[in-house]
């Protein structure tokens, strides 16, 4: 059962606002009073997977649901979607823009990361449709 | 190793957070690519870059880093400070290159920091 569910919007190319959502989903579990390792861990997943939608997606939405003894972390696009899902699963496997490495990001390391700071994680993904990743923790 | 002496090793002026001069670190790691500070970096980690944007302290405040030090005397602007001070984050700036800012920590004992 979910008990606080709360959406954030992430605009495509948007980097002067990139961060801002995970940092309010922080800000909220910091307040729920959750164990601070496992904030840390929902925060670095967060930020790889707001930054995922503002590099690669047509816009998304990163969605935190808190239930009973779960917490989860939804990343949800609107395209392009992923042709082959086990290449982004590969550390450094990356098709990040230049423009986006020289801001120091886009090194092939997201996914993979999200998947370490996760207790379990889930990528379904459809060309032309989008790509819906849960990173998911107990609490 | 406290922060302090972290700045004595490399030469490196305090920008802000010098009331944490005192706070200490276990490792370090640098990094222009905060892709890998993000698969790397421990909430006790010192973090070494050339890279001198916003992104670096939002990347740090995710990680719940205490302490950046730029490397190559790279200028700080006041929006990065204004966000570090927020954030009570110690900023350290040396005019020395990463290899030998590096160099120097290694040097004093201060070990590497390894994938969580």
């Amino acid at each position: 059962m979910v008990i606080y569910s709360e959406s954030y919007r992430v605009n495509k190319g948007d980097f002067s606002t990139a961060g801002e959502a995970s940092a309010k989903i922080k800000g909220a579990l910091k307040r729920m009073g959750l164990n601070p390792a496992i904030i840390r861990e929902v925060a670095i997943s967060s930020y790889e997977l707001e930054l995922n939608l503002v590099i690669h997606s047509e816009g998304g939405e990163l969605i935190l649901e808190v239930g009973d003894g779960v917490l989860s972390l939804i990343s949800s696009d609107c395209g392009p979607g992923i042709a082959d899902t086990s290449l982004v699963m590969q550390e450094g496997y990356s098709t990040a823009p230049e423009s986006v490495r020289a801001m120091g990001f886009g090194a092939g390391m997201g996914l993979p990361n999200v998947k370490r700071h996760s207790h379990s994680f889930s990528l379904e993904s459809e060309l032309g449709k989008g790509t819906r990743i849960v990173a998911s923790y107990n609490i | 190793m406290k922060l302090r002496e972290v700045a004595e090793a490399t030469g490196a002026k305090v920008i802000c957070g010098e009331r944490h001069l005192n706070d200490e670190v276990d490792s370090a790691f640098g990094s222009d690519m905060m892709s890998d500070v993000l698969a790397y970096v421990k909430p006790t980690t010192l973090v070494l870059t050339g890279m001198v944007n916003s992104h670096v302290i939002r990347t740090a405040d995710m990680l719940d880093i205490k302490c950046l030090l730029f490397v190559r005397g790279k200028c700080v602007t006041q929006e990065i400070i204004d966000s570090a001070q927020e954030r009570e984050m110690v900023i350290l700036s040396t005019p020395m290159t990463m290899y030998e800012a590096c160099g120097r920590l290694y040097g004093t004992g201060l070990p590497a920091c390894s994938k969580e």
